[in-house]
């Protein structure tokens, strides 16, 4: 795994694409700095990050995209498949490596709150804990990332996918308020992405008993909870899906000042379970 | 060493390999012979762990591929197809990544990847980047990472292909000496490489296993077909007039030259040596001879023979000489023109 680690994190400084992120990140969040924090006098740095979530729109894609596409495109996968290395272990340390190529310009931004404490006051708590989900935030977006490469073998449809994911992501609020919220559209709505689920692990594991199992059972499981209570299920859309809007989480802290403690257990969980899928989708591959 | 059992490997509907079951012992070259499309890189993928089988197992050392992974592919190197090579690495730092992902101790990776290198001839491209190498140069650093840490098992895809001849010449000694401590198993569909390399033939075609054999027995099999060519300065109704008298004979085919002497394949009735009976029958008529030698088949023909068969393809070694006699048959009635 450390060989792997090593590895990736140089070609990424080799091939210039780390750089590249590095410099746009800083480069983009010293204007917001200069504009927000120097000129307009405002103190908080983290007001200044949350400006900056829009560059990793562009930015987490274009270090992702190559991940495991380019490998599998110029087929090194095979030395990585077929070295005594567990298949865990390389999806990790190619993770590790895109995280540290995250941690730079986080690392840089740790300078900034300390520049406005040099002018008068600052909030050094919040900015300090706002950089730490911001990075965080990152680590999720790779997370992703990392999944939409491993399913192909073209890094510009693993650039393209990824920015399309995180676009929708970042606008998820809005899209949200469009949803229905009586009960009956409630229960229609998670049958619908019961649905999905069921689909996906069909997909994968090619088992209707498990996959058709989990899709009925729970469909009959929430036509139940309907009929017995369904007052349950108003506004539940919104409630389930505004999970996904994992941005408002560090945009929580950068405007209210408010750490949601779920919110960073979420995240945690959210980047388990894309590594936990980039293992399958690339175990899925060497058997069909 | 190897043991392949009933390996089934199908991609959608399509029957890439097709219950392939065979044995690898150890210190020996076993060649893979098969046309394009035959199922060899398939083969060799699942062995090596990159794939699964659809069904089937195989057990490297006692360990199951995919049971035990990481214990399995510790006895192996592997050098696929296509070298597996990061474009943007020179070739030490490659080297180095390779022997630290090979799990190869500290203290002996920096000997070990000198000694790859040395034995691969890599020495005065050590600090080049692979993207500005030649393909025989790329190929050899492949083949430098497949040796790395000199595992048990050595399998290589295609190895020569790209190289040229003096470059041949010396990986096929270098799979020689490697030979002396290590299992080597190759892929080729280069029949005079397999013949001059190999200890043992494995012909594999449409994904089963139709022949495997040492070189030299192979071409026993098809003794049986052996003809006799002769040349001599008279015209072909004269030679089949000399050849008359002899009645072994079960089929004369003439060419004629235009320097007045003609070239005859003859085929006998069953396993004889006519050639002294030609000879005097033709010294007796006082006809020069110019030529006269034994046909062989040769491997090239059992290749052929084996792997363009149509869909009853025997599964196993014994079934060989049967259809091979059926095919004799056939041939015979269509080269009837005496």
């Amino acid at each position: 795994m450390l060989a792997i680690y090593k590895r990736e994190l140089k070609s990424y400084f080799q091939s210039m694409i780390g750089c590249v992120f590095v410099a746009f990140l800083v480069a983009f969040t010293g204007i917001y700095f200069m504009a927000y924090n120097l000129n307009a006098g405002y103190p908080y740095f983290s007001y200044t990050l949350s400006g900056s979530l829009i560059v990793f729109l562009v930015g987490i894609p274009l270090i992702t995209m190559k991940s495991f596409s380019e490998e599998r495109k110029n087929k090194t996968d095979q030395l990585l498949l077929t070295a005594p290395v567990g298949l865990g272990r390389v999806v990790l340390g190619k993770y590790l490596a895109m995280v540290s190529v995250l941690a730079v310009p986080n690392i840089i931004f740790c300078i900034f709150p300390l520049i406005i404490k040099l002018q008068g006051t600052a909030y050094l708590k919040v900015d300090y804990i706002s950089i730490g989900v911001f990075f965080l935030l990152g680590c999720v977006y790779i997370a992703i990332g990392m999944f939409l490469s491993s399913l192909t073998e073209s890094q510009i449809i693993a650039f393209i996918t990824t920015f399309g994911v995180l676009l929708v992501l970042y606008l998820w609020d809005g899209i949200l308020s469009f949803m229905p919220g009586s009960a009956i559209s409630g229960v229609i709505g998670l049958i619908i992405l019961l649905l999905i689920v069921a689909a996906y692990i069909q997909q994968m594991t090619g088992n209707w008993v498990l996959s058709g199992g989990i899709g009925l059972i729970g469909a009959a499981a929430l036509i139940v909870t309907y009929i017995l209570k369904s007052s349950l299920f108003e506004n539940i859309l919104t409630k389930v899906l505004g999970n996904l809007a994992l941005a408002n989480i560090f945009t929580d802290i950068t405007s209210k000042s408010i750490v949601d403690v779920s919110g960073i257990v979420l995240y945690l969980s959210v980047i388990a379970v894309f590594i936990f899928l980039t293992v399958q989708a690339i175990q899925k591959r060497r058997w069909s | 060493m190897i043991e392949v059992k009933n390996l089934v490997k199908k991609y959608g509907n399509h029957l890439a390999i097709d219950h392939l079951t065979f044995k690898i012992e150890k210190g020996k070259i076993y060649g893979f012979l098969g046309p394009n499309g035959a199922g060899k890189s398939t083969t060799m993928n699942i062995m090596t762990g990159y794939l699964g089988a659809t069904e089937g197992e195989v057990l490297i050392n006692g360990h199951d591929i995919l049971k035990e992974p990481e214990e399995a592919k510790k006895h192996i190197g592997y050098l696929p197809e296509m070298p597996p090579l990061y474009t943007e690495m020179t070739v030490q730092e490659y080297l180095d990544f390779a022997a630290e992902l090979k799990k190869i101790p500290n203290n002996k990776r920096e000997s070990s990847v000198e000694e790859v290198l040395k034995l691969a001839k890599l020495m005065d491209v050590r600090e080049r980047l692979i993207r500005n190498l030649s393909k025989g140069y790329r190929q050899r650093v492949g083949l430098a990472q497949a040796v790395l840490g000199f595992p048990d098992i050595i399998i290589l895809d295609e190895p020569t292909v790209g190289l040229d001849p003096k470059q041949i010449i010396e990986i096929r000694e270098l799979i020689r000496n490697l030979a002396k401590k290590h299992t080597v198993i190759l892929s080729s569909h280069i029949l005079a490489e397999v013949r001059e390399v190999c200890d043992y033939i494995m012909i594999i075609a449409k994904g089963k296993l139709v022949a495997s054999d040492t070189p030299e027995n192979l071409e026993h099999l098809m003794d049986g077909s052996e003809s006799v060519e002769i040349e001599a300065k008279a015209a072909p109704s004269k030679i089949r007039e000399i050849l008359r008298p002899v009645t072994e004979i079960s089929t004369v085919k003439t060419e004629e030259h235009a320097d007045g002497t003609t070239t005859a394949v003859i085929e006998t009735k069953q396993h004889q040596d006519i050639r002294e009976k030609i000879f005097f029958a033709f010294a007796g008529a006082g006809c020069p001879l110019t030529m006269l030698k034994t046909n062989r088949a040769s491997l090239e023909e059992i290749f052929l023979e084996l792997t363009q068969g149509e869909s009853a393809v025997p599964e196993i070694t014994g079934d060989v000489e049967d259809m091979l006699s059926e095919d004799e048959k056939e041939d015979e009635t269509d080269a009837g023109d005496l």
